[in-house]
């Protein structure tokens, strides 16, 4: 069983286009900033949301638009979780689980619904009504009834992130465990890295309406091609153009990197390789650069020091080295990057 | 918070303005013929038209239910001019003269008018100055109060409630009876009540278009009119129920009803 969907979705200024292909047992997460598409996207998948292209889930087209095919949200056996559980105020826990079961004319969905909650330790809630829960409960009870209905696709909006942080790591758990056991296909989005990393198998990185990095946790945040990735991943992202051992970067700066092929490409420098010293340093090192400090962001016992400069970077000092150079926010500062430590891949 | 001082002026001309309400209250009050109340309540001509009205108003309010709420829902949908268009036309019976819509009824629904002619050479039905003339009438006066209040409920609604119906493969018609409707109830029930509310006080296009027949169109308010000149016993009596029926209203929904305006 696998998702298939190529989605395009105009709206006031506004261009969504991804493709997506997602296999069973598999879950994808797409990670991006807020405002990059991302619900728009679920909702399109879910059937919701005027769009343009193709979603074919296993073998079954639900939207081609080309041949004028539409299956209504309702016959797309595509559950929803939404980023704060929407569950129906009017109805108890029992009968929002069961809600699905009924409207495809199960017989026994109240009998089945219990189960489902006894199963998941919300038994005692079961006639509570949706006011009477926490948001970690109210939350799991929003996933129990999507999964209830045996969808064969199920798309997380943000499953986590209107929930309290200290609650947070209970509800990933119990989520990470039902994903596992969930044989349909799984696509969750969130803007949360954290949230992505733990549950997904594979990341697509969406930023204003593209895709603009997929693939592994791992490979995506090893190879950065964006200031959100590399945010993320804690690095220096710069892009330019390589000749031989340099990259011509914005601006006419240049940085020395080995091997750096040629063509357009991007660098990473993880900021343990950057130096900073008060006065221009000795000898000859290829990448110098001179620039003012801009803020600082502590860590544990090191700090990372935002450079403005001809190439802006992020270097990690420990708290002792940032007392001997006595920086101070505007303070003047030379960095130096060693060629060696620039890592290249084509853009 | 210190506000300024509210000039002597203001206070007196608010007082008035509350005096305007509070008189004809008290007036209503100190003059019942609290011995006879009970004599004039059994008396037949007052149990017909409270009877009458309650019948009426109740009907009304059921149709205004029936067609009021797709209305509302279809209110909700558009934008734009249409929109525009159809509020105006919904809400106008709100700010028309009774006496008005009364006269308008007659001239679409009399036996000549537009489409009376036309059921009473088809059918030999005449609506005017019937039962069903009396319930029209204010179901054309007070329908708009449940179309505002509903469509105002519809319009705050947050519509993902309907779309996790559907996501659980929900058709239009579960969506709209288990999710909508019943999230819908509060601004159902106070439109209804206002409805209703409206229906019961109704005069001017009842009697114009229903006329005055006891037992058939004679509602209340009707019969208080009437009763004035001959009973006045009775008249105040009539009118004493329908205050402490508007004041339970009041009471009953506090907050809620302009709330769902």
């Amino acid at each position: 069983m696998t998702l298939e969907a190529a989605v395009r979705v105009r709206r006031n200024g506004f261009m969504l286009e991804v493709t997506l292909t997602a296999a069973a047992g598999e879950t994808v997460a797409v990670l991006g900033p807020n405002g990059a598409g991302k619900t728009t996207l679920l909702r399109a998948l879910a059937g919701l949301e005027d769009m343009e292209g193709r979603v074919v889930l296993d073998g079954e087209v639900l939207e081609d638009t080309a041949q004028g095919l539409f299956v209504p949200a309702e016959r797309r056996h595509a559950g929803l979780v939404f980023q704060d559980h929407v569950l129906f105020p009017h109805l108890s826990v029992v009968d929002n689980v069961a809600f699905g079961l009924r409207a495809q004319g199960r017989t026994q969905a109240g009998a089945v619904a219990r189960g489902w909650l006894d199963e998941a330790g919300l038994g005692d809630r079961a006639d509570a009504l949706p006011r009477e829960l926490s948001g970690g409960q109210a939350q799991r009870v929003a996933l129990l009834r999507a999964l209830a209905t045996e969808p064969k696709l199920l798309l997380l909006d943000e499953p986590l992130s209107s929930l309290d942080v200290s609650i947070r790591a209970e509800v990933r758990r119990e989520l990470t465990r039902r994903l596992a056991a969930f044989s349909g296909v799984r696509v969750l989005v969130t803007h949360d890295p954290l949230e992505a990393m733990a549950l997904a198998d594979r990341l697509v990185v969406l930023e204003q309406g593209s895709v603009v990095q997929s693939g592994t946790p791992d490979e995506v945040t090893s190879r950065p091609r964006s200031r959100f990735v590399a945010d993320l991943a804690g690095v220096n992202l710069v892009r330019g153009h390589a000749r031989g051992d340099h990259i011509g970067l914005a601006g006419d700066a240049s940085l020395a990197a080995a091997d750096a092929g040629e063509g357009d490409v991007y660098a990473v420098i993880h900021p343990r390789a950057v130096a900073l010293y008060r006065s221009r340093p000795d000898g000859s090192p290829r990448n110098v650069w001179h620039g003012q400090v801009e803020s600082f962001d502590l860590q544990g016992d090191r700090v990372r020091v935002r450079v403005k400069g001809p190439v802006p970077l992020v270097a990690e000092v420990t708290r002792g080295g940032m007392r001997e150079l006595g920086l101070s926010a505007g303070a003047g500062v030379w960095m130096v990057v060693k060629a060696t430590e620039v890592s290249v891949y084509p853009a | 918070m210190r506000r300024a001082r509210i000039p002597t002026a203001i206070g007196v001309l608010a007082g008035l303005g509350l005096l305007l309400f509070l008189l004809p209250l008290a007036g209503l009050i100190v003059r019942a013929p609290w011995n006879q109340a009970l004599v004039e309540l059994t008396d037949p001509t007052t149990t017909t038209a409270l009877g009458l009205s309650i019948f009426c108003s109740l009907t009304a309010t059921a149709i205004a239910l029936v067609l009021g709420i797709p209305l509302a829902m279809i209110l909700a949908r558009t934008r734009g001019t249409l929109r525009n268009v159809l509020r105006a036309l919904t809400t106008l019976p709100m700010v028309l003269p009774p006496v008005v819509g009364g006269v308008a009824l007659l001239l679409a629904f009399g036996r000549r008018g537009l489409v009376g002619s036309l059921l009473y050479q088809a059918l030999g039905i005449q609506i005017p100055f019937t039962t069903a003339a009396a319930v029209m009438a204010e179901t054309f006066v007070a329908m708009p109060f449940l179309v505002i209040a509903v469509e105002a409920g519809l319009r705050s609604l947050d519509h993902r409630y309907e779309e996790a119906a559907r996501s659980l493969g929900a058709g239009y018609w579960r969506v709209l009876t288990r999710v909508t409707l019943p999230l819908l109830r509060p601004a159902i029930f106070s439109g209804a009540v206002l409805c209703w509310a409206r229906a019961l006080g109704e005069f001017g296009a009842t009697i114009t278009f229903a006329g005055n027949f006891p037992g058939r169109t004679q509602t209340v308010p009707i019969a208080v009119y009437l009763a004035l000149e001959t009973k006045p016993e009775a008249a105040i009596t009539l009118s004493l129920i329908l205050l402490v029926v508007s004041a339970a209203i009041l009471v009953g929904m506090r907050g809620r009803w302009l709330g769902a305006l």
